[in-house]
């Protein structure tokens, strides 16, 4: 039950690696090695929380998107469009701007994700409302936490809270008002614009799911990068658009750092950066934590304003979004007109497709051996050989840390040899001698680093 | 396998330290998370009943394939009335540590609950003893 992979939107890109090991040591599940002078992924580990990406020195980690030629697959062409996307831009640019933006370059439709969340506000009240279930209840809104607690906290998945996405709330809207307009489903694209490689894993391979209403991702940082350059030729920009923003001022900001808990009832905590998050489960799977009622928990700092494909500051873009929530009017919706119906009015509608229906699955990533007594031998032997490691974490192993390694040696993915302290000990014992010894960190790190380049970042005479 | 955790009194900056290695290598063995969770609810309580109550004290630990063995042991003022202390909600704690959010009592009732097997010994004004064992396999306690 815990096989099969996560699908990664991450790709680490070999010709562009240098294997600086950056990536390796900021990875929350230790899921990079360090191989040939290149990272390695180990795919069952990693949860897509996009640190690598944020770290790399030379932008070697790439996130998939679909070709956007795609969306002209489709003769009705949505484009699902975060509160995030409007915050990185100046006050002054409006969203039914953005919106234009978006039109022109081919999309029929935009739409907001976070009217999806007012379907989510009475289904969480619901939820929060059956006294059997565990408390406190986890936001499931976040895919690389819901894939950090299958890896790493296997006990905390019966609290995840079994409610969809906004994103997938909006997608069943917008396909289901096409559709009572006459369009086939096959005619209709719905197309999300994402922050971040954790939701684009979580459409392409949902988390207890198995049929999406999203036809494919484009990245937010492309569609930035359109939307600016069509600012600044504003000649071109079809203004006076229909398009208003009509999200309510409280679910504007659903994305955002307590956008969520401040909106469910009861005690609520907000939590952010992933590795706050992860010290957080530690303690709350100790049962440490207690008379909390729901979670609130985000990979990013400032929640998906520090999403990885965001290319504005996140605390500025926080506080736009909270700015532009402020100036609008509770309640004060645009008024309906034939392309937004009030998503109110498909409350039943979309209250019957809210909950997860499948089991999420645990998938734990400490597990040595699914065989107990082998398992115990492997814990045994990994233990033995950290009476050996130095436990200075230095990475020279191309492993995070020492008992990683150790781990490692156990699950055969991996050589005591690594280590260069044990090394040196053999050297000076005469029982290794030094090109043995060369050969070995020549393959952990490739021969690139072993010679001068007067071109890397920082050298005398940096060219990228 | 056995490991040795050292406990301070009144240290309840450091708790839990124990409790989160030996989930750990619950897990490494691939233990049922319910069975996990019985076995951290046991430690943490009787941890925090030596950082609560006593001077200090230690805990040994012996882990096989089938059983997890917890000892801890402390220096302290004992418990008088066992009886009474293994009531639900009896608790001697300060106020500090009721003000922390420790000390509601239930503490030993729970580790009781938790265990298969749990042996309390005390000596008044010498110090408590607590031997938990958990089967890593078994049913429900």
């Amino acid at each position: 039950m815990e096989n099969g992979f996560f699908h990664h939107a991450l790709t680490i890109r070999e010709d562009i690696c240098t294997g600086c090991s950056l990536c390796m040591r900021v990875c929350p599940t230790g899921a990079l090695r360090i191989r040939d002078g290149k990272a390695r992924l180990i795919e069952d580990r990693c949860v897509d929380c996009g640190e690598c990406f944020r770290s790399c020195p030379v932008n070697a980690i790439i996130i998939e998107q679909d070709d956007f030629s795609r969306i002209f697959d489709y003769k009705y062409r949505v484009a699902l469009v975060p509160a995030v996307l409007h915050g990185q831009f100046r006050h002054e640019v409006s969203m039914s701007e953005i919106s234009a933006v978006l039109r022109s370059l081919g999309f029929t439709w935009v739409y907001e994700v976070e009217h999806g969340a007012e379907i989510l506000k009475p289904a969480i009240d619901d939820l929060m409302n059956v006294r059997t279930l565990p408390r406190p209840l986890i936001s499931s809104y976040c895919p690389a936490v819901v894939r950090l607690i299958q890896v790493r906290f296997p006990a905390l998945i019966r609290n995840l809270a079994t409610v969809k996405a906004p994103l997938e709330m909006a997608a069943f809207y917008c396909r289901r008002v096409l559709r009572d307009r006459g369009a086939h489903n096959a005619e209709i694209g719905v197309f999300y614009v994402t922050p971040c490689a954790a939701k684009i894993a979580a459409v392409k391979s949902p988390v207890g799911e198995e049929s999406t209403p999203i036809s494919g991702v484009i990245n937010m940082d492309f569609i930035y990068n359109r939307i600016n350059r069509t600012l600044r030729n504003k000649g071109e920009l079809p203004l006076g658009d229909d398009h208003a923003y009509s999200v309510d001022p409280d679910t504007l900001v659903w994305s955002l750092t307590n956008g969520e808990a401040s909106c469910v009832n009861g005690r609520t905590l907000a939590i952010d950066g992933i590795n706050n998050v992860t010290e957080f489960l530690e303690q709350l799977e100790n049962d440490e934590i207690t008379g909390v009622d729901y979670l609130e928990l985000r990979a990013c700092d400032e929640g998906c304003a520090g999403g990885v494909l965001l290319s504005s500051n996140r605390f500025l873009v926080a506080e736009r979004l909270r700015n532009k929530a402020r100036n609008l009017k509770p309640g004060a919706r645009a008024a309906d007109n034939d392309d937004f119906p009030d998503i109110e009015a498909y409350h039943d509608y979309l209250m019957n497709k809210v909950k997860i229906n499948d089991e999420i699955k645990p998938r734990s990533m400490y597990r040595l051996s699914g065989d107990r007594d082998e398992a115990m031998r492997m814990m045994k032997r990994s233990r033995r050989l950290m009476c050996w490691l130095p436990g200075t974490d230095c990475g020279l192993c191309g492993t995070p840390s020492c008992q990683a390694l150790a781990e490692d040696i156990v699950r055969r993915r991996g050589d005591i040899s690594q280590c260069v302290f044990i090394r040196e000990s053999n050297m000076e014992k005469d029982l290794m001698d030094r090109q043995r010894s060369n050969e070995i960190m020549r393959k952990i790190w490739g021969d690139n680093n072993f010679t001068k380049n007067c071109n890397k970042k920082g050298a005398e005479n940096e060219s990228n | 396998m056995s490991f040795e955790y050292k406990v301070t009194g009144g240290d309840f900056t450091h708790a839990g330290y124990a409790s989160s290695q030996v989930k750990k290598m619950l897990k490494q063995l691939g233990v049922d998370s319910t069975i996990i969770k019985r076995v951290v609810v046991c430690l943490y309580e009787a941890e925090v009943n030596i950082v609560a109550h006593a001077y200090d004290g230690v805990i040994n630990i012996v882990l096989d394939a089938d059983n997890i063995f917890m000892k801890l042991t402390d220096n302290g003022p004992g418990i008088a009335d066992i009886e009474m202390a293994m009531q639900k909600g009896y608790s001697t704690a300060s106020p500090e540590v009721r003000e922390m959010g420790f000390g509601a009592g239930m503490g030993l009732p729970n580790i009781s609950a938790n265990a298969d097997r749990f042996i309390i010994t005390s000596e008044p004004g010498r110090g408590t003893s607590l031997e938990i064992t958990i089967n890593l396999s078994g049913t429900v306690a």
